[in-house]
């Protein structure tokens, strides 16, 4: 049986595969990249030559404009590509629009790299799909028992809840530009909420790309318009850092809502000033990500980024050899 | 339990008085009895469980899941009830959410040992928050930001009455008080205030406005007191139920059985809560300040910080209600009832007398000797005033004495809350001293976040943006050097001594009075300014 490490292994640029010559999410600029998703810690700038599913090139030209790579390739969902012996497919995984996992096979062994990933349904990109596999290549961003993501719908409609109760304020929710601000906004239009609903002007680009992929968003339009506009009942969504920028001054008494896995620690909101903290994650509780390695049953756990520890003491625990990676250069769910 | 334990966790992180009102009104108005009346019971603090010790709750949550991973877990979180709330590895089944009442009854019926059993099985049917709430219920404290009067207020904004009227009756009432929702709700009369040991509504006095108030003022219409700087209390003695209450209402007996002892009289007096010396005297607030906020005292408190009452209103006679009679009156009575008391413990707020308000004035800034030098300031009140609850504009004045000020350094500026959270608007101050090394050092000396307009605060946010040199989460460290900082004038009501303080002293109710943009930073004042009015105060 041959080694998984002769297939993947770390390096200060990324995870390396040696036979088929390339990183996957390299932190730096490679000659090259499979691409898991858009998000800016796993999608640099820079890269010679880039694979990647249609959707996450449309994002990657959208933030780092056309010329980003050299040379890229789309690979649709399920479809194979072969360099030398190694075959590479890309999975939904479920984080957030174009996200994939990485299915890397090489002479009968099959590696997978999960990218991030959630387990539960999100209007805005298909659902994971779990794939038999020697090594499962795991994030573990939530991987304490601590993280347990309550129902989106549920949080949803306490911000709903919290429009009706104070009528005369806005309700600014900072949401993460690529993904969660999307998923937010589907989610208030599913629960009916069919009103204009105003967004930072560093969402516009992102959000037209979402509705040309098929998420339609309702009505929006800039929280910048008008001087004058009443803001009151108003929904605002901004990217985190804007909640407590001098951009956000321009609203009435706002309260400040917060759509993040991070706003289960209460400490955490109470840091930030949120109000409303919305516990609305892209990524894996502790519970998908345990069920997860349980449902796939990898002959070995590999961790790259998070709270490895805690996930690898379970995998133990269940009698699945695991490591963590360590890898640096991934943010924690990105949260400024 | 759901409602509940939304409400609390709204509660917890809204730092806004007005929101918070919103609320509680809210829970109130939605929630059925008697879950609603337990909930407002919580809240002003009339329910406290010591059901489950920490230990047990965590031996709990370890017989279900890894001890190492709920260590780590707790040492991320670092709050005990919120971790378990989290992690807990509930047992799949048919379980119920309990209703708060539930909860309540069981609490207070219940055996330890059943209670026990019970938590688990209430921890299995809540989710998250839910868990949260019922373990902060039962290891007692809420601490989610509300006093006992703000949920009162709540309570009468729901029934649009005065706050007044719901203290006048709340300690005839029990919980779930069904009886004061059904007349908030206007199906039913105020139920009745009679009580033994009950607790009456106060009388607040507003700030005078000097430039304005004596010019329309006739001195010989009030009555000027030494205004005593420790607590308003109300201390009560009625067939035998003896209680202090602070102004709000809360019952502090238990904290001062000195002072209930003293209580031999049938009556309600309001007056001042102050440790006493030897001799008679009155000792500062922050000797009061070791008696306060204690479940406890041991006799050794008792002997070092003794308590006693300055007496300046009668509220009850026997059991004749004399708020309705005018000061002139009740003063009379009061001095015939205090010289009754055989106790050193309560002594008479004596009147000072005065002809002119100028008279009073220089009163105010060179107080006689004795007691009135440590005291707040002056209070007038109209020889004809009924004691009228709340702070009705015109029979009573406060009228302060002058604010200490100092120049101190802006070192340090954290971002506010709710409307100000774009904005740096909470700021700590030092002032210079000779560092470890012989150079001059700021040290920090307090911490103010108002007294400055919305247009300062913009200029300063601005200054604290431009000249941050570090950052710690939600706080800037600000470049402040001799040749090159921001000067705050900064007021306040005095100075004690604290260990808790890096500069060995501590301000009482400090706020930015100027901004002194024109003063360079090297020339404002030096600790040994504020030790020096610090010896001042406790020479006097």
């Amino acid at each position: 049986m041959i080694k998984p490490e002769a297939l993947l292994c770390p390096r200060p640029e990324g995870l390396y595969c040696a036979p088929g010559d390339f990183y996957i999410d390299p932190v730096r600029p490679v000659a090259r990249a499979v691409i898991t998703h858009g998000h800016a810690d796993h999608a640099r700038a820079g890269h010679e030559r880039v694979l990647a599913t249609p959707e996450t090139l449309a994002i990657m030209a959208e933030r780092y404009g056309q010329d980003f790579a050299y040379e890229t390739q789309a690979a649709a969902y399920g479809e194979t590509i072969a360099r030398d012996e190694v075959e590479v497919t890309l999975v939904p995984a479920g984080h957030v629009l174009g996200s994939a996992q990485a299915v890397v096979r090489w002479k009968g062994l099959t590696m997978v790299v999960s990218g991030d990933y959630k387990r539960r349904r999100d209007p805005t990109c298909p659902a994971f799909e779990p794939v038999g596999c020697d090594v499962f290549i795991s994030e573990a961003t939530f991987g304490l028992p601590v993280f347990r993501h309550p129902d989106d719908k549920g949080e949803i409609a306490r911000l709903l809840r919290s429009v009706a109760q104070f009528p005369e304020r806005c309700h600014l929710v900072g949401a993460y530009a690529l993904g969660k601000a999307q998923r937010v906004i589907r989610l208030l239009r599913e629960a009916g909420w069919d009103k204009t609903i105003h967004v930072h002007g560093a969402l516009e680009r992102l959000n037209r790309l979402y509705e040309a992929h098929g998420v339609p968003l309702g009505p929006l339009a800039p929280a910048t318009s008008t001087t004058k506009q009443d803001f009151a009942g108003a929904i605002i969504i901004a990217p985190p850092s804007a909640l407590a920028d001098r951009w956000s001054r321009r609203f009435p008494d706002p309260v400040g809502a917060f759509a993040s896995g991070w706003m289960q620690i209460r400490a955490r909101a109470r840091q930030r000033g949120v109000e409303l903290p919305l516990v609305i994650s892209d990524h894996a509780d502790w519970d998908e990500l345990t069920a997860t390695v349980d449902e796939i049953r990898p002959g070995e756990l590999w961790i790259t980024h998070g709270r490895e520890e805690a996930l690898a003491r379970w995998a133990e625990l269940h009698g699945i050899r695991a490591r963590a990676l360590a890898l640096v250069g991934y943010d924690d769910e990105a949260e400024d | 339990m759901r409602a509940f334990a939304e409400l609390l966790d709204r509660l917890s992180l809204t730092a806004s008085r007005n929101a918070k009102l919103t609320l509680v009104r809210d829970y109130l108005a939605e929630t059925p009895d008697p879950d609603r009346g337990w909930a407002l019971a919580a809240l002003t603090g009339g329910l406290v469980f010591n059901a489950a010790k920490p230990a047990f709750i965590r031996k709990a949550v370890e017989e279900r899941m890894d001890p190492t991973l709920f260590r780590w877990s707790y040492d991320y979180v670092g709050d005990l009830a919120e971790t378990v709330a989290l992690v807990w590895p509930a047992r799949p089944g048919a379980n119920r959410e309990p209703e708060l009442s539930e909860v309540v009854d069981a609490l207070r019926g219940a055996s330890r040992t059943e209670v026990q059993r019970l938590i688990e099985a209430w921890l299995d049917g809540l989710e998250t928050t839910g868990r949260w709430a019922l373990l902060k219920l039962m290891t007692g404290g809420l601490r989610v930001g509300v006093s006992a009067r703000m949920a009162k207020q709540a309570a009468a904004e729901l029934g649009q009455v005065a706050v007044a009227e719901v203290e006048e009756v709340w300690h005839a009432l029990h919980p779930p008080y069904e009886d004061l929702f059904a007349w908030l709700e206007g199906r039913s009369d105020r139920p009745s205030a009679v009580a033994p040991g009950r607790f009456r509504p106060v009388m607040l006095a507003q700030a005078i406005d000097e430039a304005v108030d004596f010019g329309k003022l006739d001195p010989a219409d009030y009555a000027a007191e030494w205004k005593w700087d420790g607590v308003r209390v109300q201390a009560v003695n009625e067939s035998g139920v003896r209680r202090l209450y602070t102004r709000n209402g809360d019952d502090i007996s238990r904290t001062f059985p000195d002072v209930l002892d003293a209580l031999e009289f049938e009556g309600a007096l309001d007056g001042e809560l102050l440790v006493v010396r030897d001799g008679g005297g009155v000792a500062s607030f922050g000797d009061l300040q070791q008696r306060l906020n204690r479940k406890s005292v041991d006799a050794k408190m008792l002997q070092t910080f003794p308590a006693g009452i300055r007496a300046y209103d009668l509220l009850a006679d026997g059991p004749e209600d004399t708020r309705v009679l005018p000061f002139v009156e009740r003063r009379k009575r009061l001095e015939a009832f205090v010289g009754r008391l055989k106790t050193s413990r309560i002594d008479l707020s004596p009147i000072q007398p005065f002809e002119t308000w100028a008279e009073l004035a220089d009163l105010r800034r060179k107080p006689p000797p004795g007691d009135p030098p440590i005291a707040e300031g002056l209070m007038l009140k109209r020889w004809d005033s009924i004691y009228e609850a709340g702070r009705p504009k015109g029979p009573w004045f406060k009228w302060k004495r002058d604010p200490f000020l100092i120049d101190a350094v802006l070192m340090y500026a954290q971002r506010g809350h709710g409307k100000r959270s774009s904005f740096y608007s909470d700021y700590t101050f030092g002032v210079w001293t000779e560092g470890l090394d012989g150079r001059r050092a700021l040290t920090p000396v307090g911490k103010a976040y108002f007294g400055f307009t919305d247009e300062e605060l913009k200029q300063i946010d601005k200054f604290v943006r431009d000249n941050t040199i570090d950052r710690f989460g939600p706080v800037r460290s600000v470049r402040a050097e001799a040749h090159f900082g921001l000067v705050f004038e900064v007021a306040f009501e005095g100075l004690q001594r604290s260990t808790r303080h890096k500069s060995g002293v501590a301000m009482r109710f400090p706020r930015i009075s100027r901004i002194r943009w024109d003063k360079p930073a090297g020339e404002a004042d030096e600790l040994t300014t504020l030790e020096r009015m610090l010896t001042q105060m406790e020479g006097r």
